[in-house]
């Protein structure tokens, strides 16, 4: 630890840097928590002091049918997209470990540019591709669109465990006899398993929480944020809140999961 | 020698995917900008009738501008209130703490940024909590929904933790003996952060200023609920022409000169980060 110059000046300086540090925490976790607050709050405006505590926004906002089928289609939407994702995420960072070949930067950029692009640009230009291939307002139009959203998330996520893999694992069982496909099932899959598990769960999250692109290419099937966005355009609405919360705890517990999975390994 | 099918199992589904479902519709939404309507009909041209329509639109270029402006502003902005934040991250708490810290501010990366909105627009209502609370003080209260204010709000909660991740992650890898031959050498604080710690972030830094643009250039909701969408910026506007009927070839344009905007931005940035490098 450095320890120069005013000790005295450090400490106060110090305690300054961390309560600018709580206070910037404050900040981000406002919304969160307060969404979840007033979610059990009973006044429709709500302010302080509190109204009293009520589950009502629950009991409406749950009794909407529209509401249950649009959990219904973001469970469809979100487990395949993962699924999918992860697949293609895992299947391009273990090209890029394993392999070098012409334009591998072309092909690396090409896997990690989807987050860049605005999700409104995205959205308009996925509605126009879809609706040609006739298959805009259908589920499988948002899975298609969540995946190519979500797969550079799963492949970093890959990578990063790769590149924490000895290649001589994998040399070593191709030598003991193994084929390339048996040494891809016996060694490295189980070494990459916690970061597919990991990429699966942060996938999952992302497809859980997007609206943008859901909404433009949603019509009839709306998945849980877009109804969100829908109920939000008429007024304040504090179901909003409640249907938030069940969001909120559904991508924190699979984001804390995606990056308990890749830490905990680490330290070992 | 036979075809490595191996290989190409796996190397070849990304580019068949991204083929199909990401390069495939922003190429159709650049040739759909050339694209000719007629009574509300597409009809696939080459013609420069949407270019002209857009260019030629005063509110067009003043989106374009109120967009620009304020992604600049959240940048510099989002930059200045993570720094002195990442420091504290980088260099007065333990390992353990800032590994903590940097689980916490992933998670709300990824969970709800529409509901976190909402959340502010009650937060800062008329008569919402933080009025209340100062109204006890004898302040207020202030209209700080459908204003600029409000849009800064919304786009600081969407790209704070990213940036401070990305600046606590660069200062974290500063080499420590630099800093302390600094102090040796009698450099006061202010100097040392100035000459050494800034410059041997810097990659970080801009690297954070960059996403914190990228993503408030594109952001929607921040200016929508928080801003009141007066004046709309260009992501409110390619809703508004794409939600209108088959005006797409319109939001077509929109959409090609943001990204002409994001990639000329990027790569000077990177330039500027990665290129000549004082001494």
């Amino acid at each position: 630890m450095r320890r120069t110059g005013g000790a005295e000046a450090d400490g106060a300086g110090r305690g300054g840097v961390l309560l600018y540090l709580a206070i910037v925490f404050a900040f981000v976790f406002a919304p969160i928590i307060t969404s979840m607050i007033f979610s059990f709050n009973s006044d429709r405006f709500p302010t302080v002091p509190l109204g009293e505590f009520t589950t009502h926004w629950y009991e409406t906002a749950f009794s909407r049918p529209e509401v249950w089928e649009a959990m219904q289609n973001s469970l469809i939407v979100a487990l395949t997209a993962a699924t999918l994702s992860t697949a293609l995420g895992f299947a391009t960072a273990y090209t890029d470990y394993r392999y070098n070949f012409r334009f591998k930067s072309a092909y690396i950029a090409l896997a990690l540019l989807p987050p860049t692009i605005p999700l409104v640009i995205m959205g308009l230009a996925m509605l126009a591709w879809l609706a040609r291939l006739g298959i805009s307002g259908t589920l499988t139009g948002i899975i298609i669109a969540h995946t190519v959203m979500a797969a550079p998330f799963a492949m970093a996520i890959c990578r990063l465990r790769l590149s924490q893999m000895d290649p001589a694992l994998e040399a070593a069982a191709w030598n003991l006899g193994a084929s390339q496909w048996r040494a891809m099932r016996s060694v490295v899959v189980p070494f990459c398993l916690p970061a597919i598990v990991s990429a699966f769960c942060l996938t999952a999250a992302v497809s859980f929480d997007e609206f943008v692109v859901a909404w433009f290419v949603s019509g009839l099937n709306k998945t849980v944020p877009v109804v969100i966005l829908e109920i939000l355009q008429g007024n304040v609405d504090p179901q909003i809140n409640a249907i938030g919360t069940f969001v909120f705890l559904t991508s924190m517990t699979l984001v804390v999961v995606a990056q308990l999975l890749i830490t905990r390994r680490r330290k070992a | 020698m036979r075809i490595d099918g191996y290989r190409y199992t796996w190397r070849l589904p990304l580019i068949v995917w991204q083929a199909l479902f990401f390069i495939g519709p922003l190429m159709l939404m650049v040739a759909m900008s050339f694209w000719l309507v007629r009574n509300y009909r597409m009809t696939p041209d080459f013609v420069f009738d949407n270019w002209d329509r857009m260019m030629s639109r005063s509110f067009f270029w003043d989106a374009y501008e109120v967009t620009l402006v304020r992604a600049c502003v959240a940048a510099v902005l989002a930059t200045l209130i993570a720094f002195p934040a990442s420091y504290a991250l980088a260099f007065k708490v333990s390992d353990t703490v800032r590994r903590w810290a940097i689980f916490l501010l992933v998670v709300p990366f990824f969970t709800s940024y529409l509901v976190r909105i909402y959340a502010w627009q009650v937060l800062l209502a008329e008569s919402g909590p933080i009025n209340a609370v100062l109204g006890f003080g004898g302040i207020g209260p202030f209209s700080m929904l459908n204003s600029g204010f409000g849009t800064m709000v919304g786009y600081m909660t969407l790209v704070l933790p990213l940036v401070i991740i990305l600046q606590t992650t660069s200062l974290a890898g500063i080499d420590r003996n630099l800093i302390e031959a600094a102090w040796n050498l009698g450099a006061s604080p202010v100097r040392t952060l100035f000459r050494v710690i800034i410059p041997a972030a810097k990659v970080g830094l801009i690297i954070g200023a960059v996403f914190a643009f990228i993503l408030s250039f594109g952001d929607f909701v921040s200016p929508f609920y928080l801003g009141g969408s007066k004046p709309p910026t260009l992501s409110i506007l390619i809703i508004d022409t794409t939600k209108s009927g088959q005006q797409w070839p319109l939001a077509a344009v929109v959409a090609i000169m943001m990204i002409v905007t994001l990639f000329v931005v990027a790569v000077a940035a990177v330039g500027a980060a990665y290129g000549r490098r004082r001494s």
